[in-house]
C-alpha cells in the first residue's frame, strides 16, 4: 500500500475507536435481504445502484465490443445491417441513461453528498430508494425490449425515422427511458433539497466541498432539463402509437421541432455526465497534492456558469440541420463562451499541484489522466463550435472521438479514480495500489489509442454509423479496434482486485489518505447513522496546510480536518 | 491503398476556404495543449513528494490577478476564434447568381440528382471544374445528409422541405458522397460518387446522356393533368390567383404579413394552400398533399418559376 497510509495506525475488528464512532458498519448493522432491498441508508442505496450499474456498463460494453469487432474490417462480417444498427443504439442508449448519467451522482454522490455535508442521510430516504427501483425497472423495460429484438433509431431518436419508419420495439425504449428520467429527476430534488437542508452546523456555502458543489449544480440540470426530454419522448409514442401528427412532415408535422426539443435536453446531459466528475477530479488532485484547491471560489463559479450557459448551447448539433444560419452563429457564439469556464477549471486544478507536495497514488494518476484527455476532448469542442468546421465534422468520427474523450476519457476516469479514493471507506479495505497504478496507466493509454485515431479518420470524412466503409479508413478503424481490447482490460482488471481486496485487502484506517473532508472523520465503513455525533465545520474545505504556508518537501504536518465533533 | 492519407483532398473553394481555419485552430490548440501538459508535467515532477523545491505560499503573482487574467485571456481567444469562423461561413452562404442549379431527392436509400436540362443520374452527379453550383435538395421519406469530404459540405435532406448546398469544385476527379444522416438498415451503403470534369468535358458527358424533358416542361403537363390550370391560367369559374411573373416577388397575404415567393412558399402553398393565402383571394384550394410526390413538387415549382415574366 501507499507511503501515506503506511504511516496510519492499521485498525483491526476491535479498533477501540470504533464503539466511539457510532457502532457497527453500515454493512454490518442488519443482515438479510430486506434489509438491503428495502433500506433507506443512502449507503447501502448506493451500492444497490453500484451494482445495477455494473450490470449496464456491461451491457453497454457487450455493445461496443460488437461494434469495434465489426469494424475490424470494411466489409460485413459478424452482423447484419439491421443487427449493427442495433448495436450501436443498445450501446449509446444504456451507456448515456443507464451507466453515465446516473454513475457519479447516484453511487458516490449517493454515498458522499450526506458524508460530506455532515448529514445522516439524504432528505428524501425513500424517495431515493423509490428511484433505484424506478431505475432497476426502466432498465428491465429497456433490457426487455433489446431482447425482444432491439431498437435501431440510434440513442438519439431521430424523426421522421423513429416515428414513421424504424420497425422496432421504439415505443419500450422511449418509455424506458422516460421512467429513466424520472428516476434521475427524483435524485436531482433529493440532492437539491439535502444541500439546502441539511448541511451541518457551520457548513455554509462556500465551505461546501467542490464535489458536493458539482452534485449540486448537476441536480439543477437534472430537474430542469430531464423534463423536457420525458415530453419530447412522449410525443415520439403519441405520434408511433396514436397517429398524432407532430413530426411527421406529410401531415404538417415539423422533424426539427424533435431535434430542438432533443438537445435541449442532450446538451445539458453532457453536463449531467461531466460535472461531477469535475467534482471527483477537484477533491483527487487537492488531497495528493496537499494543497489547497486552486481559486475555490472561480471554480464554484465556473460549475455555476456550465449549469447555466449549457441550456443555452443546443443549437449547436443542428449546424446543417437546416437552421437558419443566424440560429447556428448565435448557438457557435454562446458554445464559445461555454469553453471558458472548462479552461478555468483545467488551469485551477494544474496550479493546484504548484508548490504542492505530490505523490502518485493511482487515484492521482487517474486524476492526471483525467486532466489530460479532458483538455483534448474540450479543445476538440472548439473546432465543433465553429460553424464551417463542425459542417465538415459533423456526424464523423471527429465527433464520436470529441465525446468519448469528455464521457469516457473524462466521466469514466473521474468514476474509476472517484472509486480507488473512496474504496477504502466504503468497503473499509485498501486495494493492492502497484495493481491500481497499473490499471490506472493502461487505461490512459487504451483509451488514447482506441479514440485518438478516430478524430484523424473522421477528419478524414469517415461517416459515424457505418458498418461498412471505404478501406481507405481501415488503417484506423484496425488502430481503434485494437485500443480498444487495451481498454477493456483496463476496465476489467480493477473489478478483479477490488473484489479480491474485499476479503484479502488491508482494513484501511478511517482516513488512509489524511484527507480533509467530513467524510473521513468517521470509520471505515461509516455507521449506520454516519456520525456518532453531529461535526461542527468552522473552515473552509481541503485545509491541507496553514493559508499563508505550503506543504513542506517531505514530512506531512498534520492536516486540518474540516470538522470536529461536539 | 496508396499511403498513409492525413488530410482529405481539396476538392472545393469551401474546402480551402475550412482548411485555413482548421489549420489557425489546430496551430492555437495544439499550443494550449502543450502548455497544459507542460504545466502539468512540471509541477508534478518538480513538487513531487520528497524534492527539494521551494513551496511556501504562493507567490503574489499567483494570487487573483492571473486567475483573471487567464478567464479574460480565454474569453478572447474564444471569441476571436467565433469572429474568423463565423465571417467565414457568412462569405461561405452568399448565394452566387450564375450557379448551376442541380435537384437531389433522397430516399432510403439512393440519391436521385437532376441536371438543369432534365438529364438524371443515380447515386451519382457530375460537375464542371469552377462553375458554381447550387444544389436544391429534398427527402421523401426521412432525413439524410449529403455529405462530400473533399469539398467539405454538408447538409441534411429533409422530408417536406428544401435545403440548398453551394459549392465550386476545383479540382477534377472522383470523389465519395457519404448520407451522414442515420437513416435506416442500409444507411451506411447509401453513397455514390462526384465527378468533377472539366467544363468541355462535362458539356461533352451531358449532352450523350438520354435527354430528358428538362423540369419545367415536365412541370408544365403536371401542372394541366392536376388541374391547376383549371384555375390558376385561363378564365376558369374560381378566381385564383395568377402564376406568371410571380417569381422572386413579394406578395400581401390575407392577414397583413408579406411573403416572397420562393421554392419554399410554392410548396407550402401546395401541400397546405390555407396557411398563407393572398390578399383578396378566398381560401378554397385544396390541399395536394399526398396526391403530389417530391419529384413532382420540383416540377411544378420549375414550371412557375419559368413562366414568362419571372425573374432569373
Amino acid at each position: 500500500m501507499s507511503d501515506i497510509a503506511a504511516g496510519q495506525p492499521v485498525p483491526g475488528e476491535a479498533h477501540p475507536r470504533q464503539g466511539l464512532r457510532g457502532g457497527p458498519s453500515y454493512l454490518t448493522a442488519e443482515h438479510g435481504l430486506a434489509a438491503w432491498f428495502l433500506t433507506t441508508d443512502h449507503k447501502r442505496i448506493a451500492l444497490l445502484y453500484a451494482a445495477a450499474l455494473t450490470v449496464f456498463f456491461f451491457i453497454g460494453g457487450a455493445g461496443a465490443v460488437a461494434i469495434r469487432m465489426e469494424l475490424f474490417t470494411p466489409a460485413a462480417d459478424l452482423l447484419s445491417a439491421d443487427g449493427y444498427n442495433r448495436m450501436f443504439t443498445l450501446h449509446g442508449t444504456v451507456m448515456v441513461w443507464f451507466f453515465l448519467v446516473p454513475s457519479i451522482p447516484n453511487t458516490f454522490g449517493n454515498f458522499l453528498l450526506p458524508l460530506m455535508i455532515g448529514a445522516k442521510d439524504l432528505a428524501f430516504p425513500r424517495l431515493n430508494l423509490f428511484s433505484w427501483y424506478l431505475f432497476v425497472g426502466a432498465g428491465a423495460l429497456l433490457v426487455g425490449a433489446l431482447v425482444a429484438g432491439g431498437v435501431d433509431t440510434g440513442w438519439t431518436f431521430y424523426t421522421p425515422f423513429s416515428t414513421g419508419y424504424s420497425q422496432s420495439y421504439v415505443m419500450a425504449a422511449a418509455l424506458a427511458v422516460v421512467l429513466a428520467g424520472f428516476s434521475s429527476i427524483a435524485t436531482g430534488v433529493n440532492f437539491i433539497a439535502t444541500v439546502h437542508l441539511l448541511r451541518t452546523p457551520g457548513m455554509t456555502w462556500f465551505r461546501l466541498p467542490l464535489l458536493v458543489w458539482a452534485l449540486y449544480g448537476t441536480s439543477l440540470v437534472i430537474v430542469l432539463a430531464t423534463p423536457v426530454l420525458t415530453l419530447v419522448l412522449l410525443l415520439i409514442v403519441a405520434e408511433r402509437a396514436f397517429g398524432l401528427p407532430i413530426f411527421d412532415p406529410a401531415l404538417g408535422g415539423d422533424p426539427l421541432l424533435f431535434q430542438h426539443l432533443f438537445w435541449f435536453y442532450s446538451h445539458p446531459a453532457v453536463y449531467i455526465m461531466i460535472l461531477p466528475s469535475f467534482g471527483v477530479i477537484s477533491e483527487l488532485v487537492t488531497c495528493f497534492s496537499r494543497r489547497q484547491v486552486f481559486g475555490y471560489t472561480f471554480m464554484v463559479y465556473a460549475i455555476l456558469w456550465i449549469a447555466v450557459v449549457g441550456f443555452l448551447v443546443w443549437g449547436h448539433h443542428m449546424f446543417v440541420s437546416g437552421q437558419s444560419l443566424f440560429a447556428s452563429l448565435v448557438f457557435s457564439f454562446l458554445s464559445f463562451v461555454i469553453a471558458v469556464p472548462s479552461a478555468i477549471k483545467v488551469f485551477n486544478w494544474t496550479f493546484t499541484l504548484y508548490r504542492g507536495q505530490i505523490t502518485f497514488e493511482a487515484p492521482m494518476l487517474y486524476a492526471l489522466g483525467f486532466i489530460g484527455l479532458f483538455t483534448l476532448g474540450g479543445l476538440t469542442g472548439l473546432f465543433l463550435a465553429s460553424v464551417p468546421i463542425d459542417v465538415h465534422v459533423t456526424d464523423t468520427y471527429f465527433v464520436v472521438a470529441h465525446f468519448h474523450f469528455i464521457m469516457v476519457g473524462g466521466a469514466v476516469s473521474a468514476f474509476y479514480g472517484g472509486l480507488h479514493f473512496w474504496w477504502p471507506k466504503v468497503t473499509g479495505r485498501l486495494y493492492p495500489e502497484a495493481w491500481a497504478r497499473f490499471a490506472a496507466v493502461l487505461m490512459f493509454f487504451g483509451f488514447s489509442f482506441t479514440f485518438f485515431p478516430q478524430f484523424v479518420m473522421g477528419f478524414l470524412g469517415m461517416p459515424r454509423r457505418y458498418q461498412v466503409y471505404p478501406p481507405e479508413f481501415q488503417i484506423w478503424h484496425v488502430l481503434s479496434s485494437s485500443g480498444a481490447v487495451l481498454l477493456a482490460a483496463a476496465y476489467l482488471l480493477p473489478m478483479g482486485y477490488l473484489a479480491w481486496s474485499l476479503i484479502w485487502g488491508e482494513r484501511a484506517g478511517e482516513d488512509p489518505w489524511q484527507a480533509t473532508g467530513l467524510e473521513w472523520r468517521t470509520s471505515s465503513p461509516p455507521p449506520r447513522d454516519n456520525f456518532r455525533a453531529v461535526p461542527v465545520v468552522d473552515t473552509g474545505p481541503y485545509f491541507y496546510h496553514p493559508d499563508k504556508e505550503g506543504p513542506r518537501h517531505d514530512r506531512r504536518e498534520a492536516h486540518q480536518n474540516q470538522g470536529h465533533e461536539t | 491503398m496508396s499511403g498513409l492519407r492525413l488530410w482529405p483532398v481539396v476538392a472545393s473553394d469551401v474546402a480551402t476556404r475550412v482548411d485555413a481555419i482548421v489549420v489557425v485552430l489546430l496551430l492555437i490548440t495544439g499550443a494550449v495543449l502543450a502548455l497544459v501538459l507542460a504545466l502539468l508535467l512540471t509541477f508534478a515532477i518538480r513538487y513531487r513528494r520528497g524534492s527539494s523545491a521551494r513551496r511556501g505560499a504562493l507567490p503574489e503573482l499567483v494570487q487573483k490577478e492571473v486567475e483573471i487574467g487567464w478567464t479574460a485571456a480565454t474569453l478572447f481567444l474564444a471569441v476571436f476564434i467565433f469572429a474568423w469562423a463565423g465571417a467565414t461561413e457568412l462569405g461561405l452562404a452568399k448565394p452566387s447568381g450564375d450557379a448551376l442549379e442541380i435537384h437531389v431527392a433522397a430516399k432510403q436509400w439512393m440519391w436521385k440528382t437532376q441536371h438543369p436540362n432534365g438529364a438524371r443520374e443515380i447515386d451519382a452527379l457530375h460537375v464542371p471544374r469552377g462553375q458554381p453550383v447550387r444544389l436544391l435538395m429534398t427527402s421523401q421519406d426521412v432525413i439524410h445528409s449529403f455529405f462530400v469530404p473533399a469539398f467539405r459540405i454538408k447538409q441534411d435532406v429533409l422530408p417536406g422541405r428544401l435545403t440548398e448546398l453551394l459549392f465550386t469544385p476545383t479540382l477534377t476527379g472522383e470523389y465519395p458522397l457519404f448520407c451522414a444522416e442515420y437513416c435506416g438498415t442500409l444507411h451506411a451503403r447509401m453513397g455514390g460518387t462526384i465527378t468533377v470534369m472539366e467544363p468541355e468535358d462535362y458539356a461533352r458527358w451531358l449532352s450523350a446522356q438520354p435527354e430528358g424533358d428538362d423540369l419545367g416542361h415536365e412541370g408544365r403537363a403536371l401542372f394541366v393533368s392536376l388541374g391547376c390550370s383549371g384555375c390558376h391560367a385561363g378564365n376558369g369559374p374560381v378566381r385564383a390567383p395568377g402564376l406568371a411573373g410571380i417569381w422572386g416577388r413579394d406578395v400581401p397575404l390575407e392577414d397583413g404579413r408579406i411573403r416572397r415567393v420562393d421554392e419554399a412558399y410554392l410548396r407550402d402553398s401546395i401541400l397546405q394552400p390555407r396557411r398563407d393565402v393572398v390578399a383578396g383571394y378566398e381560401p378554397r384550394m385544396p390541399s395536394f398533399a399526398g396526391l403530389v410526390g417530391e419529384d413532382e413538387l420540383i416540377r411544378l415549382v420549375a414550371y412557375i418559376r419559368s413562366l414568362p415574366g419571372g425573374q432569373p
